[in-house]
């Protein structure tokens, strides 16, 4: 390959893919044949490179241009410019916002200094689709290193070191939990990889399983070894086609190189991964749920113990890991446990992958030392909020999690911290919200998630989750009362005091951790019947500001229903009756003459 | 043997299945993949193919509808030729989603979960396409649709001719 | 594909493809590299400079040279001396040869990218690029 001058990257990932990337990839290839340098250029699709808000993405290399928000016609200029005479496309570099200039280097942008990747190592750099790729970046050598010098004990042993965690949810210590599944003796154990990523918000796992679905399955192969298991299942939803299709391709040429299956490198060791599908419930992301789901039941969680170290797949020992979780395994044996364990704070150690989204000017999938604060997350990484307007909180943690303020800004993100402030790690979303977000609103948003999740088999969590929701819809359509908000408490603190799995204890956590920080938000709700972000259209008034209006009519003319009358060239008024608060008046008027409170 | 009282291209269908069926190894614990299976021929899972199945895995039909009930990517209603769900994600949902999802439940003139009587358009939500740059969401069929409006859905409406 | 039985086989399998991808490795880490860049403007090619970036590329693997990466750029504006090559060392100013044929290749080789040392045929810098 020594006549490979360049090499195109072009992502692959999912959001990338929305915006015709794979039209990209061709019209790239056609442009570099018909400019007869196919010998000389390769075009790869890779998976994501996390700077989501500014996709397509396309990365050349050696000369390390980042290429932004391209589109299929921008082909024929990169290759006719960039790779035929080597003159960067300024126009599709990457504008730093603050010194408004190009940066065509990744590492230069504020979105990628911060960060440091492990989990995501392969992500956007490897073909996911090629084992030799992976293989070319040390792929496969952590699972011959754990086979030929380190015994199973070691191996564990080395993960504790290690100090990683669960990166799932709770953060349950990885190392201990494989410790439990080896110590239980049976004819047959399991690995299970928890690829059912549930969290509406979070998609790092799904990421992985795309860009670098290699690392999962020697991961679990390493996991295999550890605890003494010969078989291996990845539960993944299958509402995630692409990530399905990477790691059934992942796990054949595996297969074939002889990295999967019987005595792997020559070693006593055999091992193998099917792929079993879920089929969207929420509460399948609970260990014990997704075991019986994947038994072909419903999802219903089980009580623990029996954990399902002792009593898991069809009643064996089994161990259930999270992608992400997975995908720094290997990272631990090549680079070393003592490496591993430099990173991070005291008790959560290495970095982790957060989906940052909503309100905030760069979404996109990062990842950062544990430690980092979601200030420099969200302001450094984030680029700040959107439009410039004031944050509000931030939601960690998915419909489990709480939301955190400005006062947590300086606090650094790891297990504890999250939950000491009411809300948890979760799988890693993390949603920002700006002034205009109300609190009861998203409460609801979230508990209207849970009641429809419930699997409905413990009853504070199937009833409960039903009443948290019908508080907060009548405290948001203007019907709510103060007994509303004690209510509201009361009913929290009993369902997490009860229910039977971790997705009914942690439901209430939006409630709660709303109330704590906006209770006033809460109380203008319920005692002045307003909302002070103007979101709840139910409270909402629109009101013509008669010394601002011009009776240009433009708003009677868009009004849907009516509602606005008046002369022309003389101020117009709104019938309360008849509006609906659709603000299609407010939207259309040139004068800023609407306004609704 | 397929079911008697259906016509003859739901025999092919059947036929489909129950090849499928007979091809795996063990019945034992694969309901889920049979049903995934299933609703992949029939494009949905109506009480016939349900009680079929239970019949072929020899397991009660009440522990299939359990099932098919239980989990949100199984329906029991045939989905429109456009099926189109609107992603309720929080990245989404924060991003403005529903009220495209109530624009479009006004322009079809249907709730979600439920398909239009001309069986063209069907609506769903469904939770985080993964697509959270170009939040609010869109989709369908597999076309993902980016950055919606309640103003810009008569333009994607309209490419469904 | 034949099924890897041993470490040492997929060691040996870790070396070829360590090829595939180690000029995105470099490029990743461009700031620590020697940067050879040739200019590739029409009048550059019609000089031979898609062969002298050629020699470059192939020399430096077959002597396996590690610290070095060959990218392209425009036209640099010494249209007399073509094809004209422009190396950075790391922490260094940039130097532009001109005229380099396949035996300056070479020597660039020998003794710029792998002692350090410049060798003749340096064109005095007349202007900078957008890229400074």
């Amino acid at each position: 390959m020594a006549d490979t001058k360049m090499h195109v990257l072009v992502c692959g990932g999912t959001g990338c893919l929305s915006s015709n990337s794979s039209d990209i990839v061709d019209n790239l290839i056609a442009e570099i044949k018909a400019a007869g340098m196919e010998d000389e250029v390769k075009v790869l699709k890779t998976g994501c490179f996390g700077f989501c808000e500014k996709g397509p993405i396309v990365k050349i290399l050696p000369d390390n241009t980042f290429y932004t928000q391209v589109k299929p016609e921008d082909a024929k200029e990169i290759v006719a410019e960039h790779i035929v005479k080597g003159r960067k496309v300024e126009r599709l570099l990457y504008m730093d916002p603050e010194k408004e200039q190009h940066i065509s280097d990744a590492k230069h942008m504020d979105f990628y200094k911060k960060q440091m990747r492990v989990a995501l190592r392969n992500c956007g750099f490897i073909d996911p689709d090629n084992i030799e790729e992976y293989i070319g970046r040390d792929g496969y050598q952590a699972l011959a290193k754990c086979l030929t010098e380190f015994t199973p004990e070691q191996v564990i042993e080395e993960v504790k070191k290690s100090g990683l965690r669960g990166r799932g949810g709770a953060g349950f210590p990885t190392g201990l939990k494989w410790q439990l599944a080896r110590a239980n003796d049976a004819d047959q154990k399991y690995v299970v990889c928890n690829a059912d990523e549930g969290d509406p918000g979070a998609f790092m796992d799904r990421s992985i399983l795309e860009g670098d679905p290699h690392s999962i399955v020697e991961a679990m192969a390493i996991c295999g070894y550890a605890i003494g298991a010969s078989q291996g299942r990845v539960y993944i939803r299958a509402e995630y086609p692409l990530a399905i299709k990477r790691l059934e391709n992942a796990i054949s040429s595996a297969r074939e190189y002889g990295l999967l299956g019987d005595n792997i490198l020559g070693s006593d060791f055999s091992f193998d991964i099917e792929i079993t599908f879920g089929a969207g419930a929420f509460v399948c992301g609970e260990e014990t749920a997704l075991l019986r789901s994947m038994e072909g039941n419903r999802g219903e969680p089980t009580t623990k113990p029996p954990f399902p170290a002792e009593h898991g797949y069809w009643n064996k020992p089994t161990n259930v890991n999270n992608v992400e979780t997975f995908a720094n395994v290997p990272v631990i044996f090549l680079k070393g446990a003592d490496w591993f364990n430099k990173i991070g704070t005291e008790k959560s150690k290495g970095t982790k992958v957060f989906a940052l989204a909503g309100k905030i000017n760069n979404v996109g999938l990062i990842e950062v030392p544990m430690g980092t604060t979601l200030r420099e997350v969200i302001y450094d990484i984030g680029g700040g909020i959107k439009n410039g307007k004031k944050f509000k909180a931030v939601q960690t943690g998915g419909p489990s999690g709480g939301c955190l303020t400005e006062k947590d800004l300086d606090t650094p993100i790891d297990f504890d911290n999250l939950v000491a402030r009411g809300s948890m790690m979760g799988s890693g979303g993390m949603i920002v919200m700006d002034e205009d977000d109300c609190m009861p609103s998203v409460a609801r948003f979230y508990l209207e998630f849970t009641e429809e999740e419930s699997c409905g088999k413990c009853t504070p969590c199937r009833i409960g989750t039903k009443r948290l929701s019908e508080l907060l819809k009548d405290i948001t359509q203007g019907k709510g009362t103060e007994e509303h908000v004690k209510e509201l408490k009361r009913i929290s603190q009993v369902i997490k005091d009860t229910a039977l799995c971790g997705l009914g204890q942690t439901a209430p956590n939006p409630v709660l951790s709303t109330l704590a920080a906006f209770e006033d938000e809460y109380m203008a709700h319920v005692k002045e019947g307003r909302c002070p972000a103007g979101k709840c259209t139910a409270l909402l008034k629109f009101f013509i500001e008669a010394d601002k209006c011009k009776g240009c009519t433009l708003c009677a003319r868009n009004c849907p229903v009516g509602a606005i009358s008046g002369e022309v060239r003389k101020p117009h008024a709104i019938d309360q009756e008849k509006c609906i608060k659709c603000g299609a008046c407010m939207d259309r008027c040139k004068f800023g003459a609407i306004v609704k409170h | 043997m397929a079911c008697n009282c259906c016509n003859g291209e739901d025999k092919e269908k059947y036929a489909e299945l129950e090849a499928f069926i007979e091809s795996l190894p063990t019945t034992k614990g694969e309901l889920i993949r049979v049903l995934h299976r299933a609703q992949g021929i029939f494009g949905y899972l109506p009480r016939e193919v349900q009680v079929y199945v239970a019949k072929k895995l020899n397991i009660p039909v009440s522990k299939v509808y359990g099932v098919v009930s239980f989990y949100s990517y199984f329906t029991m209603k045939p989905k429109g030729k456009y099926d189109i769900s609107v992603c309720m994600g929080t990245a989404c949902y924060v991003r403005g989603a529903e009220r495209v999802l109530e624009a479009l439940t006004k322009k079809l003139g249907i709730g979600t979960g439920e398909t239009t009587m001309d069986g063209k358009f069907s609506l769903r939500s469904l939770r985080c396409v993964g697509a959270c740059g170009l939040a609010p969401v869109v989709m369908i069929g597999d076309k993902v649709y980016g950055r919606v409006t309640p103003e810009s859905i008569d333009d994607i409406l309209n490419e469904c001719e | 594909m034949a099924k890897i039985k041993s470490l040492e086989e997929l060691k040996k399998l870790r070396e070829q493809a360590q090829n595939n991808v180690s000029l995105r490795v470099k490029g990743d880490n461009i700031e620590k590299m020697i940067q050879i860049r040739v200019a590739m403007a029409t009048c550059g090619i019609a000089a031979g400079a898609r062969e002298v970036m050629t020699e470059f590329i192939e020399e430096m693997d077959r002597q396996n040279i590690e610290n070095a990466v060959v990218t392209q750029t425009g036209c640099m504006g010494y249209c007399y001396a073509e094809p004209t090559v422009e190396i950075t060392i790391p922490g260094q100013e940039p130097v532009v040869y001109g005229n380099v044929d396949m035996d300056k290749v070479h020597e660039i080789i020998e003794k710029t990218i792998k002692n350090g040392e410049l060798v003749d045929g340096i064109i005095p810098v007349t202007h900078k690029t957008i890229e400074e």
